[in-house]
């Protein structure tokens, strides 16, 4: 069914781009010894697809063009040719091709499918999850930065929403909204982002209302090693102003000195103490994007190895330098967030373009303040306002396109994990679980959406995106019962209030993020999860009550009935057929494993309606069951089931032991050598 | 011996300084025979009760009229009490010391810990000697339960009663005693029902470096392997270099001329000072507050504790292994056969028997196979990780075996009945406690120091209703099925629940913990069906 459909498939998208079929390829498994699967691979448009031949499963596996990061072509052994795709969100499909021609043209094409050259290219103007023209424009409203903005209590008689940056007149990598201080004039704005990089002016990212502080961005100062710029200071002192309680503010430059010192040298660098009116000037020591790039590297580096010893994987790690650079990224959003709150004061943060590690800072610094950024909801407005809105540079850093590999860097990465690492550290502050955080990252490559397109605003104006594509966030909030952390309780009170991460000693509460970088290889995870298995019995909770009021609102209703009425002349409508299914709906809790049958409803994403629109989600349809309807419906490209096997109690409960108590992996469990 | 004549000062005011879930207290500080007491008065609910057993180190610093003592504790916990006068801060440190380091079993807590809630020996029949045999017998008829050991004459760190094959008489397994050290011969530890395959334990047999047999060792080992399907596999946890120099002193392992049928396999585990010191330098690195995370990993890898867990867990999944899939009997033994060997036996019937991760088959397995089978907690767990001085006997095997669980907890949170609380608790027991199970190093001493009629059990204890909040998993759902965990080092963590237990606030995880039976629990009101 696979195959059939997939040839069809094609067919239709002929014109659209090239299509190819290679058969009797065996997919390697990375990890263990485990035998390869023998498979036929696809080529489509849009994705690199490896069905199985296994007629039972015929396991899928499904792969975006745009999320390969990388292909490589091994020599040719007797076996056949090996091909290597590495992806953006961490799988790595060792593929073994029989023929050294076949593998040849299937790598030629995927490195062209790989590296598109136009955004018309992108799956997200192809894709199609058959909404209507007002759900997807709907979508795009869901989140509205204007709303944040009230929300946080501007404008008010310190900021105002200014328009000296309609049509982008001022800086065209901001947004038209921009948030400054009543009280600096448009002289003033248009003077000082003179004076800044790529004329990035102090803008308000974060208002906290209760102590009037403030956090602002911009680029770095063009100060060279003596200039000056009258209303680049005034605007500081603006800043100042709007924050009557506190009679300095904090300038803080998220770069390493010496960087910064460095950059003097092209006529740009950071603040004078000297020049400006009762700021106290802080280095915070993040390092560039090549460095974080080259960190990540060396990371997925230690990740790929097989059967490392704790040794290898320890000291791979610390090598790579990467958790040293994520808490050096929460570090500056603990320091920023205690300015805030604690003491009271304003803080203007910049780094040298003020779209990298600046949005990295101010939006963790956001979250750690305010308990709105750590539900679903606010997270997403966070994104859109420190990241999407303010011109992080998402084609250039995600390599949406082809493009200068130098640009490339996991900025947004480094910060999705901070959050991780902060969800860890508190377990009942987030309303979003882990999953979340994965499948955010998973489409910030995956182009599948429009949400993180281009560079800037202005580009994303210009593409007409919101007419052409959908939206991540709607697709996202639409699915929010799978993204859920069960734990969280909004009266609790590491979500009320500021979040405080201990500072000293807490080395060791940096963990390697495996549910990230070893995401692909299911057996390192835990086999059960707690999240899947907390929702379930909360919704069996939910059910069950109403339940009970529905039960309860009917024995007021037999009360009320007169005593001359027959028990046989019920009333029409009384939820006579409720209490056989009561019964039939209440598995135990204890005993997961049976009630199977009772799945559907505590996974209301499955149905495959719903699943139409997870397409590229998917990737592995692990323990893909004959004898599941929803799942061997999905044979089309549009309908992705992704691994089902941690999904759910009876899921996590039973499969992963089962599947591994059938097919040993020997990497698990080294097999007897004697 | 009076304890009155080790306490040099009674009383002293002083104050406790706050640490991470520690609040402080002002008050008057009495030392009694068992315990250190800092109390504001009148039943204040911050009142400092230590057991005087758990401090593992005392540091005294003076400062002008005043003195400060540090306590490191057992359980990893250090308390800084600041008192008044130097001379009773020297004599209070000093009378600590005195006290704290006791070694006489007879009079110590547990042998004057009354509380109401327990009666006196009621724990006797949780665990009969003969329950596990029983449990055999329900399957086959091929084991007996063998009394041989009944005064402790032919072993004197096994218990009374142990299973044998049923063919093998009394006789011939007293001369396979002798030549098994500590006379440790092979036993039945394990019957895997699903196969039949057994797993038995032993200590090293004494071959000496002329290679020495022993025939009755042989039929021992043949009608073991001949009940459980053939074919064998002795699981020696030393390499084959440490087997070498073992004969030189008399030990050694099973020739394979010698024992047709048994395949061998050396793997190495890490055990006595390495592990002990592996365990120090983990603390060391856990409380060090000059530690930068650019060193952090390195040195978490230096310490090698991660590396043993893998190592146990390894070994662990190969011996269930080889008896799930291979159908395959185990013999495990290192050198004694009461340290490693048991962390391995008890780890695999872990991963295969689903009894043993209930709470009462976890004491079960723990009565059974560290306790019954002399694992020496007295001289193992006589010092944690911060007393001065060499160490002796001291090993954290227990620990190691504790923390090999958690990881499996970890990767199955829903397929153990008992939770991390179970886990620290028995840490800190072991370690110090005022009950009588983990004391003493055998069954013999025990029985000698009368400690079954005379202490009260832990596990009645932890039995009892209230303890289920703190012990229980709230969403355990039996499985049914083997537990294979992942031994990549991605998938193995630091233990910080209990490594880093005093060093960060606890508030996060109790919260997190109270939310997950709150969720459970409206689930049970809701169906109360």
């Amino acid at each position: 069914m696979g195959k059939a459909g997939l040839v069809s498939e094609g067919r239709n998208e002929h014109q659209r781009g090239p299509r190819m079929l290679v058969e009797n390829v065996r997919l390697m498994d990375r990890m263990s010894s485990k035998k390869p699967a023998l498979g036929t691979l696809y080529l489509t448009a849009s994705h690199v697809i490896f069905v199985e031949n296994v007629p039972e499963t015929r396991k899928e596996t499904w792969i975006l063009h745009s999320e390969i990061s990388s292909i490589e072509k091994q020599a040719t052994t007797a076996g056949g040719c090996p091909l290597l795709i590495r992806c953006k969100n961490f799988q790595v499909l060792h593929l073994v091709v029989p023929q050294e021609r076949d593998c040849q043209d299937v790598y030629i094409s995927l490195l062209r499918l790989a590296r598109p050259v136009k955004y018309e290219e992108l799956f997200c103007f192809s894709f199609n999850p058959k909404l209507d023209k007002e759900e997807r424009e709907q979508g795009w409203t869901l989140v509205d930065l204007r709303e944040e903005y009230k929300r946080m209590g501007t404008p008010n008689s310190y900021w105002h929403l200014s328009d000296v940056n309609r049509d982008y007149r001022v800086c065209d990598s901001y947004p038209t909204d921009v948030y400054v201080p009543r009280s600096a004039t448009a002289h003033i704005i248009v003077g000082s982002s003179k004076f800044r990089s790529r004329r990035r002016f102090p803008a308000l990212c974060y208002y906290c209302k209760d102590t009037n502080a403030s956090i602002c961005r911009s680029s770095q100062p063009l100060s060279g090693f003596s200039a000056r710029c009258l209303e680049d200071e005034q605007m500081l002192q603006a800043i100042r102003r709007a924050n009557p309680g506190s009679d300095f503010m904090y300038v803080v430059d998220t770069r390493p000195k010496l960087n910064a010192m460095a950059n003097r040298a092209a006529g740009k660098g950071y603040e004078n103490e000297d020049n400006y009116a009762n700021i106290k000037f802080q280095f915070i020591g993040i390092e560039n994007i090549h460095v974080m790039r080259s960190s990540l590297q060396k990371m997925l580096e230690v990740c790929e190895l097989r059967s490392p010893s704790m040794s290898d994987f320890l000291w791979g790690l610390e090598n790579s330098g990467w958790l040293k650079h994520i808490k050096a990224i929460l570090d500056a959003g603990v320091f920023i967030a205690k300015a805030v709150a604690e003491e009271g004061t304003s803080v203007l943060v910049h780094c040298s373009d003020g779209w990298d590690r600046t949005a990295q800072v101010c939006s963790v610094a956001s979250l750690l303040l305010d308990p709105h950024y750590r539900t679903l909801k606010g997270f997403m407005v966070l994104i859109e306002k420190d990241w999407i809105s303010f011109g992080h540079k998402f084609h250039h850093r995600y390599g949406h396109l082809d493009g200068d590999p130098k640009e490339i860097s996991p900025v947004i990465d480094q910060f999705l994990e901070c959050v991780w690492q902060l969800t860890e550290q508190f377990p009942c502050a987030f309303e979003f679980n882990e999953r979340f955080l994965v499948h955010i990252q998973h489409h910030i490559y995956s182009c599948q959406f429009g949400t993180f397109l281009c560079n800037s605003q202005k580009e994303r104006r210009e593409l007409r995106i919101q007419e052409r594509t959908h939206s991540l966030w709607a697709h996202l909030w639409k699915n929010r019962a799978d993204y859920l952390n069960p734990l969280f309780r909004a009266d609790h009170s590491q979500a009320r209030g500021t979040l405080r991460p201990p500072t000293s000693p807490c080395n060791f509460t940096y963990k390697f993020w495996s549910g990230m970088y070893n995401r692909f290889e299911k057996g390192m995870q835990p086999r059960q999860s707690v999240t899947d298995y907390l929702m379930a019995v909360k919704e069996e909770t939910q059910q069950l009550e109403e339940e009970l009021q529905v039960l309860e609102e009917r024995l007021e209703k037999i009360h009320k009935i007169p005593l001359s009425d027959t028990p046989g002349n019920r009333e029409p409508g009384a939820p006579q057929s409720k209490c056989p299914g009561l019964s039939a709906s209440t598995p135990s809790v204890g005993n997961p494993a049976a009630d199977s049958g009772g799945q559907p409803k505590s996974s209301p994403s499955r149905s495959p309606s719903q699943g139409d629109d997870d397409s590229a989600l998917i990737l592995t349809q692990e323990n893909l069951k004959s004898s599941d309807p929803d799942l061997s419906a999905n044979s089309d490209q549009e309908s992705g089931v992704e691994d089902l096997s941690c999904r759910s109690p009876s899921g996590g409960e039973c499969l992963p032991s089962e599947d591994s108590g059938k097919d040993p992996d020997p990497d698990e469990a080294v097999f007897l050598t004697a | 011996m009076e304890f009155s004549e080790l306490i040099r000062t009674g009383r002293a005011e002083a104050f406790l300084l706050p640490g991470p879930g520690q609040s402080p207290v002002r008050g008057t500080l009495c030392i009694t025979s068992h315990h250190l007491l800092l109390s504001a008065g009148h039943g204040s609910p911050s009142d400092l009760w230590l057991l005087l057993r758990n401090v593992d180190a005392v540091e005294k610093r003076a400062a002008g009229n005043s003195g400060t003592i540090t306590l490191k504790c057992k359980d990893l916990n250090v308390l800084q009490l600041e008192i008044e006068g130097l001379e009773e801060t020297l004599d209070i440190a000093g009378s600590i010391e005195a006290l704290s380091s006791l070694e006489s079993v007879t009079t110590s807590y547990p042998f004057f810990y009354r509380p109401q809630s327990l009666k006196l020996g009621e724990a006797e029949d949780l665990h009969p000697p003969d329950h596990f045999y029983q449990q055999v017998a329900l399957e086959t008829n091929g084991w007996r339960l063998s009394t041989v050991n009944r005064d402790f004459n032919v072993c004197a760190s096994y218990p009374p009663a142990l299973v044998v094959p049923r063919g093998i008489g009394d006789e011939v397994l007293a001369r396979s005693a002798r030549f098994r050290q500590g006379g440790r011969f092979p036993v039945l530890c394990y019957y895997h029902s699903i196969n039949g395959t057994v797993m038995l334990r032993s200590s090293q047999p004494l071959q000496g470096a002329n290679r020495r047999r022993c025939a009755e060792d042989e039929e021992l080992l043949k009608a073991a392997l001949a009940l459980g399907g053939g074919r064998g596999l002795v699981l020696d946890t030393r390499s084959a270099q440490a087997v070498k120099q073992a004969r030189i002193t008399g030990g050694g392992t099973e020739a394979k001329a010698a024992y047709s049928g048994w395949k061998r396999l050396h793997r190495p585990l890490e055990r006595g000072r390495p592990l002990q010191d592996s365990f120090v330098r983990l603390v060391e690195a856990c409380t060090d507050p000059s530690l930068s995370m650019d060193r952090w990993l390195s040195r978490l890898d230096g310490c090698r504790w991660l590396t043993h867990v893998k190592e146990a867990l390894t070994i662990a999944c190969l011996a269930a292994q080889g008896m799930d899939r291979e159908g395959v009997c185990i013999l495990v033994h290192g050198a004694e056969g009461t340290d490693v060997t048991l962390l391995v036996t008890s780890l695999t019937q872990l991963i295969l028997d689903p009894k043993c991760r209930t709470l009462r088959g976890f004491q079960s397995l723990l009565e059974r196979e560290w306790i019954q089978a002399g694992h020496p907690f007295q001289q193992r767990c006589a010092h944690s990780a911060y007393a001065q001085g060499r160490p002796k006997h001291e090993a954290p095997i227990f620990l190691l075996f504790l923390d090999c669980v958690w990881q499996l907890s970890r990767q199955f949170p829903l397929s153990l009945e008992f939770g991390e609380g179970m886990l620290l608790a028995l840490f800190e027991h072991a370690y110090a406690s005022p009950f009588g199970t983990f004391l003493c190093n055998s069954e013999k001493e025990r029985y000698l120091c009368e400690v079954k009629t005379k202490t009260h059990s832990l596990w009645s204890s932890l039995n009892q209703s209230k303890e289920r909040k703190r012990l229980c998993n709230p969403i355990y759902s039996p499985n049914p099925l083997a537990l294979w965990p992942s031994v990549e080092p991605q998938s193995l963590q630091l233990w910080a629940g209990l490594f880093l237990r005093w060093t960060r606030p606890p508030e996060p995880a109790q919260e997190a913990w109270e939310q997950l039976w709150k969720i459970v629990t409206e689930r049970e009101v809701a169906d109360p069906l």
